[in-house]
């Protein structure tokens, strides 16, 4: 299971926004997660608390927000989300499409806590 | 940028990131593509289940690729043992092992650990035969061109419905051991049409290394590749 070494990987980014920031803690953590990149909800929820385990990201709520593939279609020149497991075009239903979206797991926003 | 709630005397305060989480994977696999890209490599990232053929894949295609007088190279990750390293050494490309221990899959750091030591001026190809498994890899940019993802007849014709995340990434998919089909229940057509659904623009090679069945148009495409980066 690789999202524990996903989990991981985002404690430590967050962390060391956190320092750059000079906060004392962090409460809160947004990210995206495209339904392409390959990373489980259910396993990334599971793995965060273990990661963030004994760090300032410790008691930081996690706020997934799913993002859904998003194709590109070559012949309407439409932007649509087809329904997974069939990569075609929402709009006119043509295979010509190109994925543009859904594929990247990116930290939105973090909530620090900062003395006044 | 900045929201401020005060709270007795702590203040907390939103700030906006836009960073990918596997920021660090994404930068060493970007110093892979520019080491690449200076020496006009193509590198391609073998994916599958294990078992589903990969090692024997290379092993016919390294020898056919140097009978072409093409200068092939090879990282291989598997969790322990270098028993598949073992196996391509001797057919005319160097090959590194990387055990990655408890870790299901290949990132560009460990990757880029061992690069340097494969290639070298005269290589074209790069083969990256990722560790057995079909869904951690999927995450993991290592630097590649492209995305190459294998299904054996035995799996069953519906895995790219199954795992569609990896199958809809691939550039190429290739159909192995297909000498096997006479002899067990495999519904190719079924096969074909859940893959052009997941990844309509895949390009489909249906290969046997034991009878060597499409490897003429598999090494054929490898080749061609091979010369289009030739500067």
């Amino acid at each position: 299971m690789h999202e524990l070494s996903i989990a991981l990987a985002l404690v430590d980014e967050v962390e060391q926004i956190s320092a750059r920031e000079r906060a004392r803690n962090v409460c809160g953590i947004s990210v995206s997660l495209g339904e392409l990149c390959g990373v489980e909800r259910e396993a990334l929820e599971f793995c965060f608390p273990l990661a963030a385990e004994g760090t300032c990201v410790e008691r930081a709520k996690l706020i997934i927000n799913e993002v859904k593939t998003e194709v590109l279609c070559a012949e309407c020149g439409r932007r649509s989300n087809p329904e997974m497991p069939c990569m075609i075009c929402a709009g006119c239903g043509s295979s010509n499409v190109e994925i543009t979206g859904g594929c990247d797991f990116i930290i939105s926003s973090v909530e620090l806590e900062q003395d006044e | 940028m900045n929201d401020l709630h005060a709270k007795d005397n702590i203040v907390t305060r939103s700030v906006k990131v836009e960073t990918s989480v596997l920021r660090r994977n994404d930068q060493a696999a970007l110093a892979n593509r520019q080491l690449l890209t200076e020496r006009g490599i193509v590198a391609l990232n073998l994916i599958s289940s294990p078992g589903s053929g990969k090692t024997t894949l290379l092993e016919v295609t390294l020898v056919r690729m140097r009978e072409r007088g093409k200068r092939c190279a090879v990282i291989v990750g598997d969790q322990q043992t270098d028993l598949d390293a073992q196996r391509l050494y001797g057919k005319g490309a160097p090959v590194r092992q990387i055990e990655t221990v408890s870790s299901c899959h290949l990132d560009a750091q460990r990757v880029g650990d061992v690069l340097p030591e494969v290639i070298d001026d005269q290589t074209e190809l790069l083969f990256i035969e990722n560790v057995g498994n079909l869904i951690c890899p999927a995450a993991f940019n290592l630097g590649e061109d492209f995305k190459v993802v294998l299904l054996s007849v035995t799996e069953g014709e519906d895995k790219p419905i199954k795992y569609p995340v990896v199958f809809s990434r691939a550039k190429v998919v290739l159909i192995t051991k297909c000498d096997l089909i006479p002899h067990i229940e495999f519904d190719r057509d079924k096969c074909l049409r859940y893959l052009r659904q997941v990844n309509p623009g895949a390009v489909i090679f249906e290969l046997s290394a034991k009878t060597g069945t499409g490897f003429e148009q598999w090494i054929g495409y490898l080749a061609e590749l091979g010369r289009q980066d030739e500067r």
